[in-house]
């Protein structure tokens, strides 16, 4: 049998009128709700101020709920070595062997560099980063990509600073509270960078899809010169981010371009770097469309 | 006579009957902290390249609205999106729009099929979760593509097959709503 309806509770008047105003104030909080909607597509920034400071009050939990999600992570990775032991030890051999070599390499170029640097006359401007701080969550349930730090404007950090983790680039702060800030992480739709491809001068953007991949887009456009396995590492191109880290290897191809892989996934990252603008005057001079993207 | 059904006289699930009553805080406070807390987990639980969690507030509001009709009132979907828009990531205002446009949806449901059952239940959840991964998705104020839809399916899956489970523990969060624990 059918209960009886909520919405026909007899001859009082009081909870009639009672269920009545309820559903005009759910109404109205549906219409309030569209136009905040409305007012926060068109201007992004409207609503900062209530949620950075909503951010600053849970960042301590956020911070001891990274921390034991790391354990977490490792405690895994320990168990699934013990089950990988022998083999694992055979390939690692194989790779030191190979890393050594390709180390006396890298010496070599190193050493390459600073000499062709010093006939330019630049001087090498690797600055120390801004602050380091854990990644206390992200926003695990929504169709934007954004990840929280346990560090905010108390430390530093500005919004347009680069975050990069050991692995390399994360993504882009985008607004600052006072404890805490949130970073645009590559994989969002509204990231883009540009990259050049590691071995040579391939230049690209790298924009963010919103699954795990990111699309590469060829500024050149011709025959599609990329392969399966490309690294592609920041360019410098725009002012943001240093050039030379990391940022994806490519999966597949396409059209235009290729689908890539993020080398700095977030779930697999425990302490960040917030770098500092790398040129903030070419961030200040830069004017083209692909640059307001960047900005937005 | 044995004392075992002298002692169930005197206490049941909820507690003991004889000078306890319930907390009024616990009995309206639980389902909306349940509900905020459910929309702080899944910014604290995992950092990911993509989008994997469920809509854990929506579904324990859901949930609630759907185990128990009366403690919840029609407007809750606005303070408790409100809530929930300044952690989702998604811009401000979309949860409270679509949240009560749920808990509206729900009250239709319920006057056009009055009969109460959990596969009705999780149909109904699984129709408004669908709805709202997608049109929150569309909303978010991202360019949309095919992949970005693509990448909501395994959430909305997760979520699908979560709400069981969601309920169970709704339904164990109204046990402890309704523990009597003041004294009379």
């Amino acid at each position: 049998m059918a209960p009886p309806s909520k919405r026909r509770p007899g001859f009082s008047r009081r909870a009639q009128y009672g269920i009545f105003t309820g559903y005009v104030i759910a109404g109205a909080g549906a219409l309030l709700g569209a136009v905040l909607l409305a007012l926060s597509l068109w201007r992004p920034a409207s609503f900062n101020g209530p949620r950075t400071a909503a951010h600053d009050v849970v960042a301590p939990v956020g911070a001891a709920s990274a921390e034991a999600r790391v354990d977490g992570l490792s405690l895994i990775e320990s168990i699934a070595g013990y089950l990988r032991a022998g083999s694992q030890n055979a390939k690692l051999k194989r790779e030191v062997e190979l890393a050594r070599i390709r180390l006396v390499e890298a010496a070599a170029t190193k050493q390459e560099n600073l000499r062709l640097k010093a006939l330019l006359g630049l001087t090498e401007s690797d600055l120390p980063p801004v602050a380091i701080s854990r990644i206390i969550g992200s926003t695990a349930s929504s169709a934007r990509r954004f990840a929280y730090l346990g560090a905010g404007r108390n430390d530093g950090i500005l919004p347009g600073m680069p975050v990069r983790s050991p692995r390399g680039v994360l993504g882009r702060v985008l607004e600052v509270g006072a404890t805490s800030s949130r970073v645009m992480l590559l994989t969002d739709s509204q990231s883009v960078l540009p990259v050049r491809r590691a071995q040579d001068d391939v230049v690209a953007f790298a924009e963010g899809r919103g699954d795990r991949l990111l699309r590469i887009r060829l500024i050149n456009l011709g025959i599609n010169p990329l392969k399966p396995g490309d690294v592609f590492v920041t360019s410098g191109a725009g002012g943001y981010y240093r050039p030379g880290t990391a940022v994806a290897i490519v999966s597949s191809l396409t059209n235009d371009g290729a689908l890539a892989q993020i080398i700095s996934d977030p779930a697999a990252t425990d302490f960040v770097a917030v770098d500092p603008v790398w040129q903030p005057k070419a961030v200040q001079g830069a004017a083209t469309p692909a640059e307001q993207e960047l900005t937005q | 006579m044995s004392r075992k059904p002298l002692k169930l006289a005197r206490r049941d699930q909820y507690g003991r009957r004889i000078n306890r009553e319930h907390l009024p805080a616990l009995a309206y406070g639980v389902p909306y902290l349940s509900i905020m807390i459910g929309s702080l987990l899944p910014m604290l639980v995992i950092a990911g390249a993509a989008p994997l969690v469920p809509p854990l507030g929506l579904m324990l509001l859901i949930a609630w609205r759907l185990l128990n009709p009366g403690i919840l009132p029609v407007w809750a979907g606005v303070p408790l999106g409100m809530f929930d828009d300044l952690f989702s990531g998604a811009p401000f205002g979309s949860a409270i729009l679509l949240w009560s446009l749920a808990m509206i949806a729900i009250e239709i449901i319920e006057a056009r099929f009055p009969w109460r059952g959990f596969v009705q239940d999780w149909l109904t959840s699984a129709m408004i979760l669908t709805a709202y991964i997608f049109i929150s998705t569309v909303l978010s104020g991202a360019r949309v593509n095919g992949a970005m839809l693509q990448a909501a399916v395994p959430e909305l899956l997760l979520a699908l097959l979560v709400f069981p489970f969601i309920s169970r523990i709704v339904a164990r969060l109204d046990r402890l709503r309704l523990m009597r624990v003041k004294p009379s």
